[in-house]
């Protein structure tokens, strides 16, 4: 494909394959971004290159990522792989580094589709080799076929963290413990929402299936719990928890964090689209339509990066944003969008219908959103909770005050990691709500970029085709 | 920390770390790679000398940074192991010049 395409989709996770497919398939000349050495995303990560064993292991739900993987290569979409976007000028300029390269592209109409992240889990000691996310053990199942190889002890909550402790006991791993800050007030907060969710019951037969499936397995479990501590010098020891039985320590060589996923913001951020606080998911969502439209006409948002939804809701989402963006650069008109989306509107209208359960059940406890004094909350820059509440008894309200008073959020991670705790912790210091404090502001390259590439991106006389090496 | 099941079928890709020679399987990151060798800590903090080691191993959270092939500062989540790598963890900040 020579020139500048018609539709750009960055991310070629669930929502983004889904996407570019459908985008291809109207006649538009499309264009993938990705990350990643090849298609899938986190959910469906290492697909195509999964050992059939690995693959019957992780199920049917994983397998079903090779459908989009297979619908994307049959497509005259253009995968480009090992590519990372840092920055979108508001011309829509997309620039982007491959191989140590950095070349720019400019679409007609934008996709965004990039994904969530893990929720931090902000505890004393989290800092400490041996902590991860849990959704990081469950990409060393996908991409390298590995478990843990000493005594694993998981803790926070959300339907991922049962699954990781299901997928781990299954494939032989010593999980020790399996702690849950959620206890009997949140299963009640969930009941209200349960009606609705019987709309999408394979989520709950599947929940049931791997709650009994723990139980089986006969692991140390603690629910209600806070107060959570890592323990070691050089590497993970212990985890230290505090429940209704007390205080309790659970010697482990691996400890797996997880407090849900949210959107991952980083790009609309930059590209200073409107966010909106969700309430119910407790985290921010760049505002969108309902085919995905942002506050910008020429850029839509597909799967979770829009609002948590899950892989199925991602890939329907990317569809309708793929047709409405035909009709935004007049390919089709809204009726042909409205009939060739319905199927795909129903699915996200009934995959939706588990959610609220979800969010009401595993909202973020508050020892995470309002972590102990000595907790790292900055891992980067290793500013602790207890110093960005000093900083706001010297004037600091918001998020962008607390890198001038701090360096809080000024690492490399961007603030992917500290932001949405740095916002809780300066909205109960300063008695504000989360839209009152905001969030960081981002700002280019999104990933660090060698300034020769930078450099080399000034256009020549010739103009910027000469920097193409595809 | 981490272990390959006995199922992984991957064929065998020959890194060096450190100096040492590793043997890692294709396909995986070489984060992944460093994990399952038990290569820990990844680097220490320039800041306050720190350990650490990867947290998210999706890009996210720079804890796996380590130097490839005289790169330094790249997530090593993020690249795949290639015959002839040569990584470097990283150990405090780096001095001018170095």
């Amino acid at each position: 494909m020579d020139g500048d395409p018609d539709v750009l989709v960055i991310g070629a996770g669930a929502a983004g394959m889904a996407a570019a497919a459908t985008a291809a398939g109207l006649g538009l000349r499309t264009v993938i971004l990705d990350e990643q050495d090849a298609p899938g995303g986190q959910i469906y990560r290492g697909i195509t290159a999964v050992s059939r064993s690995m693959a019957d292991r992780l199920g049917p739900d994983y397998r079903h990522g090779r459908t989009l993987v297979d619908a994307l290569a049959g497509s005259t979409a253009r995968h480009e792989a090992n590519t990372t976007v840092w920055d979108v000028d508001a011309d829509l300029n997309v620039a982007t580094l491959r191989e140590g390269v950095a070349r720019q592209l400019r679409p007609r109409h934008l996709i965004v589709a990039t994904g969530a992240l893990e929720r931090a889990v902000p505890v004393p000691g989290w800092t400490l080799p041996g902590v991860m996310f849990a959704g990081a053990a469950q990409l060393m199942l996908k991409t390298a076929g590995s478990i843990p190889a000493g005594r694993v002890a998981l803790a926070g909550n959300g339907p991922l963290l049962l699954l990781v402790a299901n997928q781990l006991l299954e494939a032989g791993a010593d999980v020790v413990a399996l702690v849950e800050s959620t206890g009997f007030a949140d299963a009640l907060a969930g009941l209200p929402h349960l009606p609705r969710a019987l709309g999408a019951s394979e989520y709950l037969a599947k929940g049931m299936a791997m709650m009994s499936a723990i139980r089986r397995a006969g692991l140390r479990r603690i629910r209600g719990a806070s107060g959570l501590l890592v323990l070691g010098t050089q590497r993970a020891e212990a985890l230290q928890v505090t429940s209704g039985r007390g205080d309790e320590r659970i010697e482990a060589d691996l400890i797996l964090l997880h407090a849900g996923v949210i959107p991952n913001t980083q790009l609309t951020r930059l590209m200073r689209l409107d966010h909106v606080w969700d309430e119910r998911q407790a985290s921010w969502r760049p505002r969108t339509d309902g085919w995905g439209r942002s506050s910008d006409a020429r850029v839509s948002i597909a799967g979770d990066g829009a609002g948590i939804g899950g892989a199925r809701v991602a890939e329907a989402s990317g569809r309708i944003a793929a047709f409405d963006a035909a009709v935004a650069l007049g390919r089709i008109d809204t009726g042909e969008r409205d009939r060739r989306s319905a199927a795909d509107r129903a699915e996200v209208r009934r995959h939706l219908r588990v959610r609220p359960m979800l969010d009401a059940m595993y909202r973020p406890p508050a020892w995470v959103t309002s972590p102990p004094d000595e907790t790292i909350v900055c891992r980067c820059e290793e500013v602790t909770a207890g110093e960005i509440r000093r900083i706001t008894t010297l004037g600091c309200r918001g998020p962008n005050q607390t890198k001038a008073f701090s360096r809080c959020g000024m690492g490399p991670c961007q603030g992917r990691v500290c932001g949405p705790t740095v916002e809780a912790i300066l909205a109960q210091e300063n008695g504000l709500t989360p839209q009152e404090v905001g969030q960081y502001r981002i700002r280019p390259p999104l990933k660090p970029v060698p300034l020769a590439a930078i450099a080399a991106l000034a256009a020549p006389p010739s103009g910027p085709e000469s920097s193409e090496t595809t | 920390m981490f272990k390959r099941l006995a199922t992984t079928e991957a064929s065998s890709v020959d890194i060096e770390v450190d100096g040492r020679s590793l043997d890692a399987r294709a396909g995986e990151s070489v984060a992944a790679a460093l994990l399952n060798a038990g290569c820990v800590p990844f680097r220490h903090t320039p800041l306050s000398g720190a350990p650490r080691a990867p947290v998210c191993m999706m890009g996210v959270c720079f804890d796996c940074l380590v130097e490839i092939d005289g790169v330094p500062n790249v997530q090593s989540c993020m690249v795949t192991v290639r015959s002839g790598m040569r990584i470097r963890t990283q150990h405090a900040a780096r001095k001018a010049g170095a």
